[in-house]
């Protein structure tokens, strides 16, 4: 499939998965991904503190949008944007574009958003995803990438819209849940790719977090992203002795073993993740995107590129698997 | 011998020893850290090993992957521990944290009347504070220790704390919502109008309209119903509170701080241990999962050189491979020893990557080889 194509096919992109699986990482080489395909691309975080600016090399960002990654350059990249956004500006902002400014800095200095937001739960859930809808409806990026909060709260945070239209039937609010749930259903604006490792409990979350945002958020999945897979080696069955001799070289004292044992673990990681990967694919039925693990744990903007060339090699080859038959 | 038990018996002994001896001295255990890194798992092993030293332990957990809570005999969540028969001198009980029962405890606990708790737990309000404000999860798996630790019926109380990103949230959860309870806007909205205060209610009753305005009325007087009924409880709920964060202070209680060896986790896991320091809780012990082992003494820069040298052959491809996992042992050493001197002098405990994700008791006996003496 052409990753152009691949990135049009919604405006916003809502990466998702377990805390540990490196859902911050994939939702940079995502963007990156995306602007090296020509589309101009915003990150949006809802947390804070993710180390996607280190990431990109640069300093932290908050509320203001920055620019992480210029396009341009030899290969015709588009931007890579970025920006925070806190359910008390979101509330602010909201306020403000609604004719409320008086009141709006004193809801969140006395504390009262903290009360209306206990007395409706989902209500900085859907202040913060009302935002991302108002971006997404300006055009300003091509794509948005939403780097949602980890598993647990990523259902919450994304049911929130369906649960506010009950608690919350009239007024404003109800409508912004309303404009919400109608972009999280929409396949044409959204979609939500989930980031596990090939790993048991990662896998098992996996599964369960997509049938119920399926279920009960009625949002579209698109390919998994499974993180941290080892690539594969020449010679890993080899053994170093014949191997040694075969190059023509000479192992020192002890070296035959150490090299044997480091790839039979490999071996041995290699299997038990193909195994999880196989049942990803037995338990459900999406295409999957691999990511390699990164053997230097140092991630920066080289590597960030190192990965978003794997994600469009990958979506290149979903051809088979996107096409309709 | 295999590399994997040399990196094995390369763990340092003294360490074990020193959590044995928490595991034996200490009344509460809390397991702290950023998620997926084995929070759960590794309080469970740490209950079992009181168990096995013959002390009556109990584990609560907040939200253990659901084979591990097969294997603990955990079907659902419950306010009550239940027993796990096992061949270990002491006992061993757990219980999966309900936030909400818990709750509802601490109101019929606190409520003057058991009409004023009927009042507060009917009320919709409540249901939201009790099911979806923030903090409250970790306040209530610190209430549930308390509560566990004054009853006196465990020698030893483990317990895991959510995974927030913020390891003080559970320290601070208890004042928070007190806090909260206590809100300035709510004693203005509970004030009887009369005299002063009236003006003061007018503004507010002006401020009210305006929020009904945005979320609709419905919510807001369910609030005002509340606050209404919760009247008079808040001193309980106060003092219930400053008794928690005592007892986490104390001496008794040991705060262990789990990790993982990325550089974000350990960021994060240093973070979490100044915060802890800031508050003047000591963290006791350092446990590190997923450790890759460690293969040869080899420098990783002359290793890659060597692949380069015989690249395309079989022994370009093994030299390739020895130098990743030589390249990530010496990062994960790297990340790990500023760490390790920030919680000094903690013990530091490295378990190595396992075969595979543990899910019954005999997995867990199997990381307790790592973490105590055998």
């Amino acid at each position: 499939m052409d990753p152009a194509q691949f990135f049009a096919a919604s405006r916003v992109v809502i990466v998702a998965g377990k805390g540990g699986v490196g859902k911050t990482t994939v939702s940079a080489a995502l963007a990156r991904a995306a602007a090296l395909a020509g589309l101009s691309t915003l990150i949006i975080e809802v947390e804070g503190k993710s180390g996607l600016a280190t990431l990109f090399g640069q300093p932290t960002f908050d509320y203001e949008q920055v620019t992480l990654s210029p396009g341009g350059g030899p290969d015709g990249a588009a931007d890579v944007s970025a920006r925070t956004l806190t359910p008390d500006d979101a509330l602010v902002e909201y306020l403000e574009d609604h004719g409320l400014s008086r009141i709006s800095r004193r809801l969140v200095s006395t504390g009262a958003v903290d009360m209306v937001a206990t007395a409706a739960p989902g209500i900085k859930d859907i202040l913060i995803l009302g935002k991302v809808k108002q971006i997404e409806q300006k055009r300003r990026f091509d794509l948005i990438v939403l780097d949602a909060p980890a598993s647990g709260h990523a259902i919450s945070f994304l049911r929130s819209a369906r649960g506010l239209l009950d608690a919350v039937r009239v007024g404003p609010i109800n409508a912004q849940a309303r404009d919400v749930l109608d972009l999280l259903t929409d396949a044409e604006r959204c979609q939500v790719v989930l980031v596990t490792l090939p790993e048991e409990t990662p896998v098992n979350e996996l599964v369960e977090t997509a049938y119920l945002l399926e279920d009960e958020v009625g949002v579209s999945l698109g390919p998994v992203v499974v993180n941290g897979t080892y690539a594969s080696l020449d010679g890993l069955d080899a053994d170093p002795a014949a191997a040694a001799e075969a190059a023509g070289a000479a192992l020192r004292k002890g070296e035959a073993q150490i090299l044997a044992d480091a790839a039979g673990f490999r071996r041995h990681r290699m299997a038990l993740q193909s195994e999880q990967i196989e049942r990803l694919a037995d338990l459900l039925p999406l295409p999957q995107l691999s990511l390699p693990y990164l053997f230097d744990s140092d991630l920066g903007p080289a590597e960030v590129d190192v990965l978003a060339h794997r994600l469009l090699d990958g979506i290149v080859g979903l051809t088979e698997l996107a096409s309709p038959t | 011998m295999s590399a994997r038990t040399r990196a094995d018996r390369a763990a340092d002994p003294e360490a074990r020893v020193a959590l044995a001896r928490l595991v034996a001295e200490q009344e509460v255990i809390v397991c702290t850290g950023s998620g997926g890194v084995g929070k759960t798992t590794t309080a469970a092993v740490i209950a079992l090993e009181g168990a096995r030293q013959g002390r009556r332990t109990c584990v609560v957990t907040i939200d253990p992957a659901k084979r591990l809570a097969d294997a603990l005999g955990l079907e659902s969540l419950s306010n009550t521990p239940s027993r796990i028969e096992g061949p270990w001198d002491g006992e061993l009980w757990a219980l999966m944290l309900d936030t909400k029962t818990t709750f509802d405890d601490l109101v019929l606990k606190n409520a003057e009347t058991p009409e004023q708790a009927e009042g507060i737990l009917a009320n919709r309000f409540y249901r939201n504070i009790s099911g979806a404000l923030s903090g409250t999860q970790e306040y209530m798996a610190m209430e549930k220790l308390y509560e566990l630790h004054d009853e006196r019926n465990f020698d030893l109380v483990v317990v895991d704390t959510p995974p927030t990103r913020n390891a003080l949230d559970f320290l601070e959860a208890p004042r928070r919502l007190t806090r909260f309870l206590d809100h300035r806007l709510y004693r203005v909205l509970m004030t009887p109008t009369r005299g002063i205060v009236k003006a003061v209610n007018l503004a507010a009753q002006a401020f009210l309209r305006t929020v009904s305005k945005v979320v609709g009325g419905d919510v807001v007087s369910d609030a005002i119903a509340f606050f209404t009924a919760f009247d008079g409880m808040e001193q309980g709920f106060r003092d219930r509170a400053e008794a928690t964060l005592e007892l986490l202070s104390d001496e008794v209680t040991a705060f262990v701080l789990v990790a993982a060896p990325r550089r974000e986790v350990v960021e994060e896991a240093s973070f979490f241990a100044a915060k802890l320091t800031e508050a003047g809780i000591p963290v006791r012990a350092l446990i590190v999962n997923r450790m890759h082992p460690k293969f040869g003494d080899g420098d990783p820069g002359a290793t890659v050189e060597r692949a380069r040298r015989f690249e395309g052959t079989d022994l370009g491809g093994l030299y390739a491979n020895l130098a990743d996992f030589q390249q990530v042992a010496a990062n994960e050493e790297n990340h790990l020893a500023g760490l390790a001197a920030k919680v000094a002098p903690a013990p530091v405990i490295r378990i190595p990557f396992l075969q595979t994700d543990v899910h019954d008791l005999d997995g867990l006996g199997e990381i307790g080889r790592h973490l105590f003496p055998q």
